[in-house]
């Protein structure tokens, strides 16, 4: 199969395409990343190189294709216990405050905003599961939300390859909360239970949430325009709750798009409270 | 600051020398457990990470991990176990012995370097006493 450098009219076309349907902004200096997502795609559907696909997209002659390309070029990298530092600020901060916040309400309710394959909300869950006890008689809703039907559906599923658990799931809770099947580790239902998933694009109509304690929306906003980071910011801000918390990307902030929040640092950690 | 590499192939030694040295780690090698143990107890004090394999000759790095968490004259040092096994019930094994970490075979570096941070080493501050 060949994958040639695109042409740039299919960069452009495939930039356009994505900003469209997701509001996610790429541009020329990202083909490498539409060549290493696209190929796949083009393999998966019998076309000879990236350009054969995105001329058929163009066409409109397969029902699905132009899904398929948003999906494959809007799938964030993904991994257990990703960068440490915001589930440290969680165990230490975040959570001893719900714990008394929320203490006559009894509930807790996370969202995971771009949860992928389900690492994030699943990381959520197990750190839970260590560290707040509360959990046994409180009501305690794990949400994962994602505009691709893909990834939601290997969320749900649980099933992670040997690589993705090999990074930043330490061994203890690999070995305490999976079960090998083969070359897959399966998470066991006891995790699995805790988080539900719905699909939700970002940029459009959302349906009904819980109001949020946390939200982790972690390296989505980078791929946004300011325009479109403000308006998500807006709208994640009338469903959480008073004080909620937001842990966004390292690279990334509130600073500058929405003054309702106050940047709280916890050790090497960082989140953004609801004023 | 001194990382031990324990792990009978030459080429397996070669890829986390790799890696840990620019983390800031002078590298020991040793072929087996035993091999290692001696480097240890002529260095008593000076190591502050194992990276072990587990199948290896003369002495595997299960029982490497078993003498060395029971010899008091060694500080704790942290031990991550780069292996092919990934039994459940193997690893739960090895982690009651005294690993602190897993990293199973193939890696990348990044997965070895997220799984030091997992026990306090960082990249430039490889501190982990």
């Amino acid at each position: 199969m060949t994958t040639s450098t695109l042409t740039p009219d299919a960069v452009s076309y495939v930039c356009t395409t994505v900003r469209n349907r997701s509001a996610i902004e790429l541009d020329n200096s990202k083909t490498y990343l539409i060549e290493a997502r696209l190929a796949p795609v083009a393999k998966q559907n019998g076309f000879a190189s990236i350009d054969e696909l995105i001329q058929a997209v163009k066409n409109k002659g397969r029902l699905g294709l132009e899904s398929q390309l948003v999906e494959a070029m809007t799938t964030n990298e993904t991994s257990f216990f990703r960068d440490l530092h915001p589930f440290e600020a969680l165990r230490k901060t975040v959570l001893p405050a719900i714990r008394t916040k929320n203490a006559a309400l009894k509930s807790l309710n996370i969202w995971s905003a771009a949860c992928s394959t389900g690492q994030e909300i699943y990381s959520v869950a197990m750190h839970i599961r260590e560290h707040f006890p509360e959990r046994a008689s409180w009501k305690v809703q794990l949400i994962g939300t994602d505009l691709s039907d893909e990834v939601l559906a290997k969320a749900k599923a649980a099933k992670f390859t040997h690589f993705e658990v090999n990074r930043g799931l330490p061994a203890a809770l690999l070995v305490k909360h999976f079960q090998r099947q083969g070359t897959l580790w399966e998470l066991c239902p006891e995790i699995r239970n805790m988080a539900t998933f719905t699909k939700l694009n970002l940029i459009e109509r959302w349906p009904a949430l819980p109001r949020m304690d946390i939200v982790f929306l972690r390296n989505v906003l980078i791929y946004f325009s300011p325009e479109t980071k403000r308006m998500i910011l807006e709208n994640i801000r009338k469903v959480m709750a008073p004080q909620g918390v937001l842990f966004l990307g390292a690279a990334e902030t509130t600073m500058g798009l929405d003054a309702h929040f106050e940047r709280i640092q916890s050790d090497n950690g960082v989140f953004y409270r609801l004023k | 600051m001194h990382a031990l590499i324990i792990d009978d192939s030459r080429a397996m030694r070669r890829i986390l020398r790799r890696i840990v040295e620019p983390m800031g780690f002078n590298v020991l090698e040793a072929e087996h457990g035993q091999q290692g143990l001696d480097q240890l107890q002529q260095r008593i004090n000076a190591v502050d990470l194992i990276l072990v394999d587990w199948n290896m000759p003369v002495m595997d790095g299960l029982q490497f991990v078993e003498a060395l968490r029971s010899d008091k004259t060694i500080p704790h040092i942290s031990v991550v176990m780069v292996t092919t096994e990934t039994e459940p019930a193997q690893m739960a094994r090895a982690l009651m012995a005294g690993v602190d970490e897993f990293v199973m075979k193939p890696f990348t570096a990044e997965v070895l370097i997220e799984k030091l941070q997992l026990i306090g080493v960082t990249i430039g501050n490889p501190i982990c006493r």
